[in-house]
């Protein structure tokens, strides 16, 4: 491992950093090990605790969590990305009038945060609380969507525009069928990795009193009783940053893969504060 | 209408607390993430596996199960809060550390290969190349991303809102409860708010990437 901040370690430095990791190593076991008793001391590791997994019960109320989890997210996404599409379009739009209120209505949207669209969809329409999530998700990740998208087109060269339009496509089946296509095929690490978001963000359905994974744990710690609290939670935390895990890992492949493949490689614009990964 | 006039000390306080806890948050998410950006660039491989383990695991961990650990599951496990404020700062600026993190190595990774090798040859140890030569050029370049990540925090900030503080969510829930008849009203104060901190900080970063940020 070389890197061009450094020298490359001569036996001194490595048997310094050797050292240096060892006690890193010790100090953050250590610490780990300090909490494991701690944890052990208040009875965590009782097997008594655990053996709430044995229920069929607890899975079941699990695997409901996961559901409304990922029902909520696919739901959101499938109905995101189309109005996302639609509001770019708008974004990018020749006509000023169409242009500058949605230009409004994005930043509106952005600036604002997703639980309080969530509880105003709630409160406001008394909607279920599925659909007050998935509006919520809907109307910010859109707006992102768009964004992104846009960045996607205005990341083309010059060239493909002016070709469609030389050839005598109109400005707007010049966009729908050179530009998007290109700009999509160039931004989809960055749709993917907001795809992440949106599925984290699922979990602000908590708030809403939305039957999502966080929300089931909740209900089954006070079902079941407070000591079973952390077990539950442990797992459902374990299996949340799993599925994420899963799909960063997924827009990470696709990025590695499309840098190969799509003209110009794909581009990396960091949006609202989701820096993507390099 | 009414109901925001009527209200406002109650939003003017949320939005007071809101400040604070991304001010506070993010002050504190704005070192331990260069530490932890610096930690993944550096020699020692220990430093260089925590810092990719914690922003891995972080990055993709749902901020509201952050929050349901360090506001319920803590004080459970024995460590115990004054305030909840305390608990989200904790949440805040773990989460954020994780972003920062990732925006400063990207910034680290832009700096010109030259500059740390000039640096190099006259002698500078690591720690030299790496705080006199390479951050301060890499903390300038990401100044626009950095802005949106403080965005981020601040919209993030209302999550906070649903484990006893009482920011500006938390206050416009309150209200949106006790003026069942204008919910509608109370909740586009709430908006308002917010678009009063989130908007100009947005503005403020394109105008940075702009202008101050040296273009490469």
């Amino acid at each position: 491992m070389s890197s061009v901040l450094y020298d490359v370690p001569g036996p001194k430095a490595r048997r310094v950093s050797l050292i240096g990791s060892i006690i890193g190593v010790i100090v953050i076991g250590g610490l780990l090990v300090l909490a494991v008793m701690t944890l052990a001391q208040q009875g965590i590791f009782d097997p008594k605790r655990w053996a709430v997994f044995q229920l069929p019960e607890v899975w079941a109320l699990i695997a409901a969590g996961i559901g409304a989890t990922l029902a909520a997210a696919a739901v959101a996404a499938v109905i995101a990305f189309p109005l996302g599409l639609l509001l770019c379009l708008m974004r990018i739009s020749d006509n000023a009038w169409v242009r500058v209120p949605t230009r409004i209505v994005l930043e509106f949207l952005r600036g604002m945060p997703v639980v309080l669209m969530m509880l105003f969809v709630l409160l406001v329409f008394a909607t279920s609380s599925f659909v007050a999530v998935v509006a919520g998700l809907v109307l910010y990740n859109s707006a992102i969507f768009a964004e992104i998208i846009r960045a996607g087109v205005q990341s083309l060269p010059k060239g493909q525009r002016e070709a469609g339009l030389a050839i005598g496509l109109t400005s707007f089946q010049s966009r729908l069928t050179v530009e998007l296509p290109q700009a999509i095929r160039r931004m989809l690490p960055s749709l993917v990795a907001q795809l992440v978001v949106l599925l984290k963000d699922t979990s602000l359905g908590y708030i809403v009193a939305y039957g999502e994974l966080l929300r089931a744990v909740q209900v089954m710690a006070d079902f079941l009783g407070p000591q079973y609290l952390f077990p539950v939670f442990f797992v459902a935390a374990a299996i949340y940053i799993a599925i994420d895990l899963a799909v960063s890992r997924l827009a990470i492949w696709l990025e590695r893969r499309g840098s190969k493949r799509a003209a110009g490689g794909v581009a990396h614009v960091p949006v609202a504060g989701i820096p993507v990964a390099k | 209408m009414d109901v925001i006039i009527e209200n406002l000390p109650q939003y003017w306080d949320g939005f007071l607390r809101t400040l604070f806890l991304s001010l506070v948050s993010g002050i504190i998410a704005l070192i331990f993430g260069t530490v932890l950006a610096a930690a993944r660039v550096s020699p020692v491989a220990a430093l260089r596996g925590f810092s990719m383990t914690y922003v891995e695991i972080v990055r993709n961990t749902p901020l509201t199960i952050a929050f349901f650990f360090a506001a319920v599951v803590l004080p459970r496990l024995g460590v115990t809060f004054q305030q909840f404020e305390v608990a989200a700062i904790i949440a805040l600026s773990a989460y954020t550390s994780a972003f920062i993190a990732e925006a400063v190595r990207s910034g680290v990774n832009s700096v010109p290969v030259g500059q740390a090798e000039a640096a190099r040859s006259i002698g500078m140890k690591f720690s030299q190349v790496l705080t006199l030569i390479i951050l301060p050029q890499a903390l300038r370049t990401v100044i626009p991303p950095l802005i949106n990540i403080l965005i981020a925090l601040v919209k993030n900030s209302s999550v906070a809102g649903a484990f006893y503080v009482l920011e500006l969510f938390g206050q416009g829930k309150q209200l949106a409860n006790a003026n069942g008849d204008a919910v509608m009203w109370v909740l586009v104060g709430v908006a308002f708010f917010y678009l009063l901190i989130t908007i100009p900080l947005g503005y403020l970063a394109s105008v940075v990437e702009r202008k101050v940020a040296i273009a490469r």
